[in-house]
């Protein structure tokens, strides 16, 4: 297995103090390679999406440690977190936090500019996610020119533009019909493919069977894993059970 | 599984001989379903005792080959026509497990739980991969017509049942751990859950033996 691209150490996140704290995280350990696509699951509460938010350098741990690339990030000031965000990790939100009065090349071209990227590189770099996403003749339409699986392509594509390494996912086929999902799946399985590390916040088992691991949560503790066998047989013994 | 009536439906296609029909079962099924030989066999000496088919000579090298009749067709217009019937929900050994983890004592029914899903989500894993491989494999031979393209299309449709079935076991098991959740939070308020009346399983629906 190749690098490590993300890793929480013994990582907790409690919320509030004294009588009222409400752990989210407590102790979770894991480490992520470059290539992987791994899937976080469970209940409601589980601690799902605090697990995301701090791996996308968007919270703090209250203990612990989250490096990613190598580097802690609760050594690093607001600015050097932010343009770490920008560079190295792209996050898929769940209501897509597109920008309605930019196109959707514009969007995607964004985080790059921020990043001090001519704007000419930028958007060739914009419209290269859109093909990877496959919708690279939409650049030019505005949010409300686009249906939502059209949106969700737009907010994945700002996600791994720039050939970002670590790609955070939560629920991104949210509202989306089964098909349109199906495509989301399969342009994150392609990053993964690419090397990318790729982490994906569901309660759908279906599209947890993307992913090469799954992680259940409970109780903001990892409680359990499934890594696929690669067994070639399973369909033999798939329905015998 | 009705194997008559697929075997049946086959020989509506054209007439063959028993191996003939044992591979394009399996082709058309993604060989999930395997055929024994013999299985195969005893099924159509009942189906000529029937009248649905009859020997139809051999193919040259011994192989009896056999053709359908017209009251076979009948037959399989009908099965066809029939929605499959679920007038007994299948024996679940998952389901009856559960039932009986949470009646008796001593069973740490999270943990069944948990090593269940993580099973069926291995299982998910491998289905998915089969289907991308699948998906791929039909897209690169797309357009082209014949009983090739059917039959893989066929193929990706037994891999999406599968799919889909699994997900609903997982789902299940989920139910299951929040509805246990909610009874366990119930019970620590001093909230008794609301009583069962009704036991006799009339739909049929298996998750509704357990949540009853």
């Amino acid at each position: 297995m190749s690098s490590e691209v993300l890793q929480l150490e013994g990582v907790s996140r409690t919320y509030g103090e004294g009588a009222t704290a409400v752990a989210a995280l407590r102790n979770v350990n894991l480490t992520i390679h470059a290539g992987e696509f791994v899937a976080v699951m469970g209940p409601s509460g589980s601690g799902k999406s605090s697990l995301l938010t701090l791996a996308g350098g968007l919270d703090k741990a209250t203990a612990g440690e989250v490096f990613v690339e190598g580097t802690p990030l609760g050594g690093l000031s607001i600015n050097e977190l932010a343009r770490l965000r920008r560079r190295a990790v792209g996050y898929v939100f769940q209501d897509f936090n597109l920008v309605p009065s930019l196109t959707a090349a514009e969007n995607v071209a964004l985080p790059r500019e921020l990043d001090g990227i001519p704007a000419r590189k930028a958007r060739r770099q914009a419209k290269d996610a859109l093909r990877l996403v496959g919708i690279e003749d939409l650049a030019d339409r505005f949010m409300d020119q686009m249906s939502g699986g059209q949106q969700q392509r737009v907010a994945i594509a700002r996600a791994i533009v720039g050939q970002r390494r670590l790609i955070l996912a939560d629920e991104p086929t949210g509202a989306l019909d089964s098909a349109t999902g199906d495509g989301i799946l399969e342009v994150l399985r392609g990053r993964a493919e690419a090397g990318a590390a790729v982490v994906l916040v569901t309660h759908e088992a279906r599209h947890a069977g993307w992913a090469d691991r799954v992680v259940f949560l409970k109780d903001g503790r990892i409680v359990d894993e499934a890594a696929s066998q690669h067994d070639p047989s399973v369909l033999l013994t798939g329905l015998g059970r | 599984m009705s194997i008559r009536h697929s075997l049946l439906a086959l020989l509506q296609d054209e007439p063959r001989y028993g191996y003939q029909l044992r591979g394009e079962f399996e082709e058309r099924t993604g060989s999930t379903w395997p055929l024994n030989i013999g299985q195969v066999y005893t099924t159509l000496d009942r189906l000529e005792r029937d009248a649905l088919v009859e020997k139809d000579g051999d193919d040259g090298e011994g192989h009896v080959i056999y053709s359908i009749t017209a009251a076979g067709r009948a037959e399989v217009t009908g099965w066809f026509a029939a929605p499959v019937a679920a007038t007994n929900p299948p024996r679940n050994e998952l389901a009856i497990k559960l039932a009986l983890a949470l009646t008796l004592d001593g069973v740490d029914v999270a943990a069944v739980i948990q090593a269940q899903r993580s099973a069926s989500m291995r299982l998910l894993q491998d289905y998915t991969r089969q289907r991308r491989a699948a998906g791929s494999a039909a897209r690169e031979i797309s357009g082209a017509q014949g009983p090739g393209g059917a039959n893989d299309a066929a193929w990706l449709l037994v891999l999406d049942s599968l799919i889909f079935s699994t997900e609903a076991e997982v789902r299940w098991l989920d139910h299951c751990e929040g509805w246990m959740a909610q009874r366990a939070a119930a019970a620590r308020k001093g909230v008794r859950p609301a009583a069962s009346s009704q036991r006799t399983l009339t739909v049929p629906s298996v998750g509704t033996v357990v949540s009853q």
